[in-house]
């Protein structure tokens, strides 16, 4: 049995396989090193950075639901000055590709970041975050309106030659006229979906669980509505699409490539087991040499009619 | 790391609180620190989602049926409180769960010939008495044990055994003292001199108390504390609490997983609610 090739490319990024890890749930990088191989995975994707150091919201941050878990860590993230000075060194000792997703409160700051990410040669690319639930500036303002996602996309693209991906928020009416607008703008790939907003109640106190009220839901409880999405971006826009929502497994990532996505994120699944994406990739190879396909490639989009 | 555990046993020591006895790799036994933690997950599927934080009570090697083989254990005590530590109280013997560990920093011994001063709160007891059977081995060791009631207070004829001068108080009055513990505690410590360190661990509310009384007469006091996690590496920023410096503008949260859990009392932001 041949192995099978699960390298995949997402805008000019070279992808050993298409396993990456989602923003917010994968630290810097290093926070994994001592539990899985970095070198195992198709590249990472760093915590949401923004010019200033953020603090983030108040606790709790986080609550439990079934099969899923909401979180409003409000994008606590350390600034871009010390990313560059602490966290950049690490991301030079490994070869996996390592894409920033950054986030602004204005249009400038956007532009800002890219025009500095675009100078640091161990950034492959940049995510943009235009889908942060869980701020009351920046974030979801970008994301929920066509025309100020364009300006914002356009901002970025115009400070950066580095491969722009957008990340998409599921809280809106039309995700794909959210996706065309970034495709217009400039966008070189989509990732989706970022949390669902959602919320949880203390019956007994009579409060809201999250300090923030709201929070953004993730886990296996999202993963239908993020398939869904998905399938309709993909038919709908020429760009790569990056799957993102509830997966757990290698299955649960292939089903995302049948819809219609080039490579996938682990993000919540890093939490239950820190070897997770290492895991899925491992189990992605294992399925194809069983199923005899030689290409990961040939399982994008075949979704069967 | 993250291995596979089989329960040796998982006993109900009272009512709801339960002592679990797991197997470990040799490796958790040689590298485990007291005050450091473990996530369990205690169901293969999605519900509960997560792992559970638990504070290590002991970690040995025991005898096995095999006279020549020895077996590495982990215990924890955990107190019923929800969906996963009710689905742990049904676990049996043979039965196997995950274990990521050991985690996080840990107490710090320090100096050999002072006074270890203990203080624990409820199920709060538990990283205590790992910690309590490394520190008699060269220092005086008193526990100051606090609960509700008598159900509350656990283990404590272990630590006597260790050789602990224990001081038990209930808010109730069922065992021991009636009051808080940092009242008895407060009591022991204007009737003597010599050099202490307090180690405590318990509610937020009993932390601070203590904290307050160690800022107060200036003996070096490191506290344990809990916190809702994800992750347990650093990854999620859900266990976060306020350090000591943290303003809007210079924000300075510390995770619980990481930085912590144990914290020099000093290094912490007493003026936040958990």
């Amino acid at each position: 049995m041949n192995t099978p090739n699960l390298s995949v490319e997402i805008a000019g990024i070279k992808l050993r396989n298409p396993v990456m890890t989602a923003s917010g749930t994968f630290g810097y990088g290093a926070e994994f090193a001592h539990y899985m191989d970095l070198e195992s995975i198709g590249a990472i994707v760093t915590k949401g950075l923004s010019i200033r150091p953020k603090a983030g919201n108040p606790t709790p941050r986080i609550v439990e639901t079934p099969g899923g878990m909401l979180n409003a860590i409000g994008l606590q993230n350390v600034g871009i000055d010390a990313f560059i000075a602490e966290k950049v060194p690490f991301l030079r000792t490994i070869s996996t590709p390592v894409i920033v997703n950054v986030y602004g409160n204005t249009l400038d700051e956007y532009g800002e970041l890219a025009g500095r990410l675009d100078r640091i040669p161990e950034v492959a690319g940049l995510e943009v975050n235009i889908s942060c639930p869980n701020v009351k500036q920046g974030g979801i303002v970008f994301g929920t309106d066509p025309e100020a996602a364009f300006e914002v996309v356009r901002q970025v693209r115009d400070a950066t030659i580095k491969p722009v991906i957008v990340k998409l928020s599921p809280n809106v009416t039309d995700v794909v006229v959210m996706a065309n607008a970034c495709a217009d703008a400039g966008a070189d790939a989509l990732s989706l979906i970022n949390t669902l907003t959602g919320m949880a109640i203390d019956l007994a106190k009579r409060r809201p669980v999250l300090a923030n009220i709201t929070g953004g839901l993730s886990g296996p409880a999202i993963k239908p509505v993020a398939l869904r999405m998905v399938w309709q971006v993909a038919r709908a826009v020429k760009l790569p699409i990056i799957g993102i929502g509830g997966i757990m497994s290698a299955t649960d990532a292939l089903e995302f490539m049948l819809a219609g996505a080039t490579a996938v994120q682990i993000g919540t699944a890093n939490f239950l087991d820190p070897t997770a994406a290492q895991t899925i990739a491992r189990d992605m190879e294992r399925y194809l040499a069983e199923q005899g396909i030689d290409d990961v490639k040939e399982l994008i989009g075949a979704l069967r009619s | 790391m993250n291995f596979k555990a089989t329960v040796i046993t998982n006993v109900e020591v009272s009512p709801g609180y339960y002592r679990l006895r797991l197997t470990a790799p040799p490796f958790f036994v040689t590298a485990a620190t007291p005050g450091q933690f473990v996530m369990v997950r205690v169901n293969a599927s999605i519900d509960p989602l997560l792992r559970r934080p638990f504070g290590i009570f002991d970690v040995g090697v025991m005898a096995t049926e095999y006279p020549d083989v020895q077996q590495p254990f982990l215990d924890l005590l955990y107190k019923v409180v929800g969906k996963g530590t009710s689905m742990l109280a049904g676990f049996h013997h043979g039965d196997q769960l995950e274990v990521l560990g050991p985690l996080g920093k840990g107490f710090v011994a320090g100096d050999a010939s002072e006074d270890k001063v203990l203080v624990g709160g409820g199920v709060g007891l538990a990283p205590l008495y790992y910690l309590a059977r490394e520190l008699v081995k060269e220092s005086r060791v008193h526990l100051f044990a606090g609960g509700r009631g008598k159900g509350d207070v656990l283990c404590i004829t272990e630590f006597e055994r260790l050789g602990v001068e224990t001081y038990v108080s209930t808010d109730d009055g069922t065992l021991g003292d009636q009051g808080l513990v940092t009242e008895v505690l407060e009591r022991f410590l204007e009737s003597g001199d010599g050099a202490k360190t307090i180690y405590a661990c318990g509610p937020f509310p009993m932390l601070r108390a203590v904290a307050e009384i160690a800022g107060r007469t200036g003996i070096p006091c490191q506290v344990s504390l809990e916190a809702y996690m994800a992750c347990g590496v650093g990854a999620c920023l859900g266990c976060v609490v306020k350090g000591r410096n943290h303003s809007e503008a210079a924000p300075d949260y510390r995770c619980v997983c990481k930085n912590g859990p144990v914290f020099d009392h000093t290094d912490l932001s007493w003026e936040q609610r958990l």
